[in-house]
């Protein structure tokens, strides 16, 4: 018995609504923190922080975002890229006009932003629901892109239409622009996805989540026991788009230092993080991490080993990246909807009572 | 408000029932051409189990949903506690107390036992988004205290196996039972039952005859529902509503309705499944 929870008995309702209830995960979660967030930093190099780390944890915030509004309030979008966009031209508004402004600051203020517009583009869920509803937020996807090219403002008037970012701190520890180090960029994200990845589980365990699933799973119902429809949509399009604010604004100021709208928050984006919440889990937390680490590493792992290792041309392996993401959705939303965090919990199962089957 | 608000009602049985908490006057609701209710009128007494009978496409369920505001009657009156109500939402309705449960089953599906009766105490938990996700403190204070009374109804059905089971893979009378719950977590004034033992075994008729009798009795809580099995109807209604093709044709205690002649022309006298 590898993994067990006996002798784990649940005396109190606080016990029993632990993120993690057997002590095996509990011991394995706090310690992959511990390396995650006060080893690796020690390490961390600047390939290593650009290519794989902060684009798990950015893509992890966005993915967490949208399982909010998608996995657990049933509201398909897929204007995922232009509400990053709007955090990021926010955060660029916010750094250039206040210059003294905390980075955290600046961060927070665009995902309060990008949640007002996700507010205003979410109205349409109140009237139309499933496919309309995806083609609406589609709608805002391209009108968004659309906006922060034509927009001078937006881009304070510069010549080719780009954003870059300045160099910025957070408590004096300099977070944006070229001169950042690895450690400190990697320590920043990391700790919007400790906090912000905290705050999520935390609503969706509450009332307020479960008025989300309530609407999900059946609305009439849930009207009937108290939710205002209308509440609960749009405070779900909020709080999932400040999350994709926040993940906008690090991905153009932390990550990319400078960004473009049509190439950086096209409709790819919108796709790339909806596959990670369908491969990882639907309207499951640990499914989003899963879902994140798993588009972001899969072109690491073909790259490093197809083309590195054994030589493959490059765009035989991206090929071959593109049909393995294309089957795995088919399979997921065919198989098993609740995603890779689905088959983890089935396999624990099977741990747990291994090696006798009964 | 006429008398009947004020005085009190003694049953068939010898029980005392309170004045009228909900009254529905003259209502007429269409659909279009069809006409699903004409013209109906009677009153709900506190603390007494009301049945709604008749066949198929009587209105009943449409009754229901005009009491619950899913469905604004073209015409006429909904009164509750001696107010006359203005048009509201549904979920506007569950804060006045009134809960209900569905002919066909509107359970959660994707959520488990407890987190489907704990949707149910949604009007009784206020937190904001903030303190939500804080947590600490207020938040958690709150979901204790609310988890400790769904954990009576949890006992009280006799569901603590199935507790953290998806009701989606729950067999169809426990999904009713988990629906009752849901339901009971409001702690509603008036409860509406739409069948809630339709497509039950002869036990699990009883077991939950045997609930809505306690939940009535414990609670005091106000019951009406819908109901084709008149054997059952007979055992616990104080008083029984007859509806048939939109009309109300049958009005009193059990015994009255057994031998009014309209009631038995038109319905009674038909056999019904
Ligand atoms: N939403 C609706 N739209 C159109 N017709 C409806 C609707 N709801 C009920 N009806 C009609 O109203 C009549 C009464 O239905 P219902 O209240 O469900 O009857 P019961 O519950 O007594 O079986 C039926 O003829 C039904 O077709
Ligand atoms: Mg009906």
């Amino acid at each position: 018995m590898i993994y067990r929870e006996a002798g784990d008995f649940k005396t109190t309702y606080k016990a029993d609504q632990d993120t993690f209830p057997i002590r095996f995960d509990r011991v394995a979660f706090w310690l992959s923190i511990f390396v995650v967030a006060l080893i690796i930093p020690f390490f961390v190099n600047d390939y290593w922080e650009k290519a794989v780390f902060l684009p798990f944890f950015i893509y992890a915030i966005a993915a967490i975002g949208l399982n909010i509004l998608t996995g657990y309030c049933g509201q398909v979008s897929l204007g995922t890229g232009g509400f990053m966009a709007v955090g990021a031209y926010s955060s660029y508004k916010l750094m250039t006009s206040f210059p003294s402004l905390d980075m955290f600051v600046v961060v927070i203020l665009s995902g309060f932003v990008t949640a007002v517009v996700g507010i205003i583009f979410g109205m349409p869920s109140l009237r139309i629901k499933g496919f309309y509803l995806a083609v609406a937020t589609l709608a805002s996807q391209f009108f968004l892109v659309w906006l922060f090219n034509k927009w001078e403002w937006t881009y304070n008037y510069s010549a080719t239409g780009q954003i870059t970012a300045p160099e910025r701190d957070f408590l004096g520890i300099v977070v944006t622009g070229a001169y950042s180090d690895p450690w400190a960029t990697y320590i920043f994200c990391f700790g919007f996805l400790f906090i912000f990845g905290w705050m999520a589980r935390n609503l969706v365990c509450g009332h307020i989540g479960r008025s989300w699933m309530a609407i999900r799973d059946m609305d009439i119902a849930a009207e009937i026991i108290g939710v205002n429809p209308l509440k609960a949509k749009l405070s779900a399009f909020a709080v999932s788009s400040f999350y994709i604010g926040v993940a906008g604004a690090l991905y153009f100021a932390v990550w990319l230092g400078a960004a473009e709208p049509t190439e950086a928050f096209s409709i790819d984006k919108s796709f790339d993080v909806l596959f990670m919440i369908i491969i990882g889990g639907l309207g499951s937390m640990t499914g989003s991490l899963i879902g994140a680490a798993f588009i972001v590493l899969l072109p690491v792992t073909f790259k490093t080993l197809l083309v590195g290792f054994l030589g493959w041309p490059t765009d035989i392996a991206e090929f071959i990246q593109i049909i393995l993401i294309g089957s795995l959705i088919i399979f997921f939303l065919i198989k098993e909807p609740h995603g890779i965090a689905a088959l983890w919990r089935t396999l624990k199962q099977k741990l747990r009572l291994w090696p006798f089957p009964h | 408000m006429s008398l009947k608000a004020v005085e009190t009602f003694v049953t068939e049985d010898g029980r005392s029932i309170g004045p009228v908490i909900l009254e529905v006057k003259d209502i007429t609701l269409k659909f279009g051409g069809v006409t699903a209710i004409q013209n109906i009128s009677f009153d709900i007494r506190g603390g007494e189990v009301r049945a709604i009978i008749g066949p198929n496409g009587a209105g009943k369920s449409s009754m229901l949903n005009v009491i619950n505001g899913f469905y604004h009657p073209q015409e006429g009156e909904v009164w509750f506690k001696n107010e006359l109500r203005a048009p509201m939402k549904p979920y506007q309705i569950a804060y006045q107390g009134i809960a209900r449960t569905f002919q066909n089953i509107a359970l959660f599906k994707g959520m488990s036992t407890l987190d489907n009766i704990m949707t149910g105490r949604f009007t009784h938990m206020s937190s904001g988004i903030f303190a939500q996700a804080w947590w600490k403190g207020a938040a958690e204070k709150e979901e204790f205290s609310n988890r400790e009374k769904v954990e009576q109804i949890i006992d009280f059905l006799e569901i603590q196996k199935i507790r953290k089971t998806e009701v989606g893979r729950l067999p169809y009378g426990l999904q009713k039972r988990v629906e009752l719950g849901r339901a009971l977590a409001a702690e509603p004034r008036l409860l509406l039952l739409d069948e809630p033992m339709a497509g039950m075994n002869v036990e699990e008729k009883e077991d939950m005859s045997r609930f809505i009798l306690d939940v009535n009795e414990e609670f005091g809580t106000t019951v009406a529902l819908i109901e084709h099995d008149m054997g059952v109807v007979m055992d616990i209604a104080d008083r029984v509503v007859v509806m048939d093709y939109g009309k109300k044709i049958g009005d009193g205690t059990p015994e009255e309705i057994r031998k009014n002649q309209v009631v038995i022309d038109a319905y009674l006298g038909i056999s019904h499944d």
